[in-house]
């Protein structure tokens, strides 16, 4: 058992080789660029609104469609059921996930100059742990919301969540929710950091004395 | 016998002339003409019907932009579905958008509630429809200004100084420069001036008179005015291309008669249409030249030469139209079968070579033989021509209740179609600008007589959409438009870009709120100034108090951004409604008298309208 301990210690002390520290820059990079673009949007259809009422939520931000007046709309309508309205700044995590999105890319691009598979392995939990804590807050929101209603409210409806993903008839609204370039963006980051691992794990877990196959040869020569 | 004989022969003569009085009588009844029953087949139903029909939910090509007359109204209607889409006030009070109900409408109405609407003009860039504004005049002597971006009145100027009976205008020239206007009832001037009427032929005094329009914002403003003999100015036209820089102008009653005017200024065989260089009037007005009377600056062509000559024309003229090449004036009398090509080119040479036939006040008149080019017989009671693409021009003819097709340069009519009936204006798409689109031509007919249900003595204005697409014109479709349509223009749908809302950064009303929480009464000693917020479904504040006798200002903004939510302030018992749009925000005020006064919205507005409405609550002193 402390062999084992002892043999993962040393090998989360060895280099990852050059294609993981490409990886990692490159997800460092995707991760900051998804801050440019939403995550999630939410298209609202119903007869009096046929060209849609649009919400896209970014990291920082929600945005209504048609000059920020959806937004205004969505509230407005929501408010007959007694819904609170989606304001950014009752939206703890449009602070701290910018802060946290950049933490990461640090964290990557860390990873990405010192080189050994430790480092990694901090970016992919932490980036794993980020990602799975968002999606719970976001659909905890998407519940409080459709819940804490009112009590005198102008119209009662029983409390509802609105769809995370995919399309839900709500009232005389065809709610449709589907991820956006930022997520898959983020997604794309799993899959580099993912693939970083991989090839890390391979690396360092080639035993001692056996030669490097080519491939490691020319990454290493550079 | 021979008395037997003689009974005989009257029974048989008698009988005879039986027959002979059935014969007469079943000729002398024949069933209506093929002309005024619908006819054509079937075929041309199915075209009709199918080139007229706009499905649901689907958009129509052209705007119509009519005059709605006497109500005071611009109406307007899509073409090819002759749908009505949308009534735009502006001389009357329209409560079903609160025109002339808030305080800013209400001082525009300049204490009027009624103009007799004649002339829509949509504004013109190189001699094409531009989409910015449209003017419109009324005889009062005002000419109205509306906005197309967003469909409202802006501005009534006038009534303009010493122009009494603004019939003739409010004509546009080609880059927008000026909005003419004119005279039909002479009076003498100064307005104020006593005369008697048998000082008619000297004392009193026709006006033509340009308003200046602003290049920027639109807005009208005293031009100049030229002072002219007291004929009857009708309606004009402004030379465009080869001809720009001139304004033509019909003028009856030459005879300068008064009294039963249908006898005395019918008299003479030829009236006028009067050319006005407005470039050289603008000129000596900028010189300083003429002199000011009523507060504007009057030009008199006896002593300012050059600005103005007269064009005889076929007996009480009405129409003039300019083609859109700007080669030729057509004028029609409107007593007469024939309407007259007048060649510009010609016009110049007579002036050059003082080709003239006398002069009235000191204005020379043209040779008629020298100008003209040609005379169309296109048949009786011809009134106004428009025109399609390739030189077609389309008259109508009052009397003959019809219009004739024909071609520039050719001078014969193609092709003649009824219409029902006694047809006044037309208007064809885009058929008075440089660009006509041919396509479409809209017969504005005085008279509907009974081609519609039945809804009794005050009958329904028709409206006639025709296909000019071929040589042979068809009737499309009767629309029952409201009265009364004098003149309209028909400007393609993409030249207008329309808002949908009023953008709230624009609004810089001092008194407009975005917040309930700025809701509310504010006082400085009588003076009450409420702050309304209007928004789905509530009124805020929900009620008010104020004393009685207080002046009570109240400011309703509507803070929805959204389309097609408008919301009303309906208070009752006070006359006041106001409409207001998305983004806007309007004032109503008024002296508060005792009581209990409910409010509400009027424009209905969500599944909650009901429930908004409030009280103004007046506490007795």
């Amino acid at each position: 058992m402390t062999a084992m301990l002892e043999r993962t210690a040393t090998r989360l002390h060895q280099p990852v080789g050059l294609a993981s520290r490409a990886c990692l820059l490159l997800a460092a990079v995707l991760v900051v660029t998804a801050h440019f673009f939403p995550l999630w949007n939410l298209t609202m259809f119903a007869p009096q609104y046929p060209d849609a009422l649009r919400l896209d939520i970014f990291d920082h931000a929600l945005v209504g469609g048609n000059g920020g007046q959806d937004l205004k709309e969505i509230n407005l309508l929501n408010h007959y059921i007694g819904m609170r309205d989606l304001a950014v700044e009752d939206f703890t995590e449009f602070k701290w996930m910018p802060f946290a999105l950049g933490g990461l890319a640090l964290l990557f691009a860390r990873a990405a100059v010192f080189g050994t598979l430790k480092e990694l392995v901090d970016a992919v939990v932490m980036f794993f742990y980020f990602g799975g804590f968002s999606l719970w807050t976001f659909g905890y929101k998407m519940y409080r919301y459709g819940h804490d209603l009112s009590p005198s409210a102008a119209v009662k409806v029983p409390g509802f969540t609105p769809p995370m993903f995919g399309h839900k008839a709500i009232a005389n609204f065809d709610v449709y929710s589907f991820p956006q370039a930022g997520t898959y963006l983020m997604i794309s980051v799993a899959v580099l950091l993912v693939v970083a691992f991989v090839l890390a794990w391979r690396r360092t877990g080639r035993p001692a004395g056996r030669a490097p196959r080519k491939v490691d040869l020319e990454l290493t020569a550079t | 016998m021979k008395r037997l004989w003689n009974a005989r022969l009257s029974t048989w003569l008698a009988a005879g002339a039986g027959v002979l009085l059935l014969i007469g009588y079943s000729a002398c009844s024949p069933s209506a003409p093929p002309s005024s029953s619908r006819g054509g087949g079937t075929s041309d139903i199915a075209n009709a019907a199918q080139r007229t029909y706009v499905a649901p939910g689907d958009l129509d090509e052209y705007y119509v932009f009519a005059s709605g007359g006497h109500s005071g109204n611009v109406y307007v209607y899509g073409i090819p579905s002759m749908r009505h889409l949308s009534t735009i006030p502006v001389f009357s009070p329209y409560p079903a958008t609160g025109y002339g109900f808030d305080d800013d409408s209400k001082k525009m109405l300049g204490g009027l509630t009624w103009g007799d609407a004649h002339h829509p003009a949509l504004s013109e860039t190189a001699g094409d429809y531009d989409g910015r504004w449209l003017f419109i005049n009324e005889m009062n002597g005002r000419v109205a200004r509306i906005d197309l971006r967003d469909f409202k009145t802006k501005q009534i100027y006038g009534p303009v100084p010493n122009i009494s009976g603004n019939h003739g205008s409010s004509f546009i020239t080609p880059n927008s420069e000026y909005v003419m206007v004119a005279s039909r009832f002479s009076i003498p001037i100064p307005k104020g001036t006593y005369a008697p009427i048998d000082k008619y032929a000297t004392d009193y005094k026709g006006v033509i008179g340009a308003l200046k329009i602003d290049a920027t914002t639109g807005n009208l403003d005293l031009g100049f005015q030229i002072l002219m003999p007291p004929f009857d100015y009708d309606i004009g036209d402004a030379g465009k291309l080869t001809s720009d820089g001139w304004m033509f102008l019909t003028a009856y009653n030459a005879e300068r008669a008064t009294g039963k005017l249908e006898v005395t200024a019918s008299q003479r065989d030829r009236d006028y249409i009067a050319a006005v260089d407005w470039r050289a009037a603008e000129k000596a007005a900028a010189q300083g030249l003429g002199e000011m009377i009523g507060g504007v600056r009057v030009l008199d062509p006896a002593k300012v030469p050059g600005l103005v000559y007269l064009m005889p024309c076929g007996k009480s003229p009405h129409g003039v139209a300019v083609s859109p090449d700007g080669k030729y004036i057509i004028g029609s009398g409107k007593l007469q079968g024939v309407t007259t090509a007048f060649n510009f080119e010609k016009v110049q040479t007579a002036i050059r070579n003082k080709d003239f036939d006398g002069s009235e006040d000191g204005i020379p008149v043209l040779k008629y033989e020298s100008i003209k080019d040609a005379e169309v017989e296109v048949g009786l009671g011809p009134l106004h021509t428009q025109f399609g693409p390739d030189g077609m021009a389309y008259t109508s003819l009052f009397v003959d209740s019809a219009i004739a097709s024909w071609k520039l340069g050719e001078w014969k009519v193609i092709d003649k179609v009824p219409v029902s009936y006694a047809v006044g204006h037309l208007a064809a798409a885009e058929g008075d600008t440089v660009n006509p689109d041919g396509n479409y031509l809209i017969s504005l007919n005085k008279l509907s007589h009974g081609r519609h249900l039945n809804v009794g003595p005050s009958q329904p204005e028709s409206s006639q959409l025709i296909d000019i697409g071929d040589e042979k014109m068809k009737i499309l479709y009767d629309a029952f438009t409201e009265p009364e349509p004098h003149y309209a223009q028909i400007v393609k749908a993409d030249k207008l870009k329309p808002i949908e809302v009023y953008p709230k950064e624009e609004n810089k009303h001092p008194l407009a709120i975005w917040d309930v929480k700025d809701a509310g009464v504010t006082r400085v000693g009588n003076k009450v100034t409420v702050k309304i917020v209007a928004v789905r479904s509530t009124l805020t504040p929900t009620s008010f108090e104020v004393q009685e006798g207080d002046i009570v200002t109240v400011a309703v903004t509507n803070i929805e951004q959204t389309t097609d939510e408008l919301h009303g302030f309906g208070l009752l018992d006070y006359n006041i409604n106001l409409v207001v749009d998305p983004g806007e925000t309007k004032t109503v005020t008024f002296t508060a008298k005792k009581g209990v006064f409910p409010y509400y919205c009027t424009n209905f507005c969500s599944a909650l309208h009901q429930e908004m409405q409030g009280y103004l609550i007046v506490k007795p002193r």
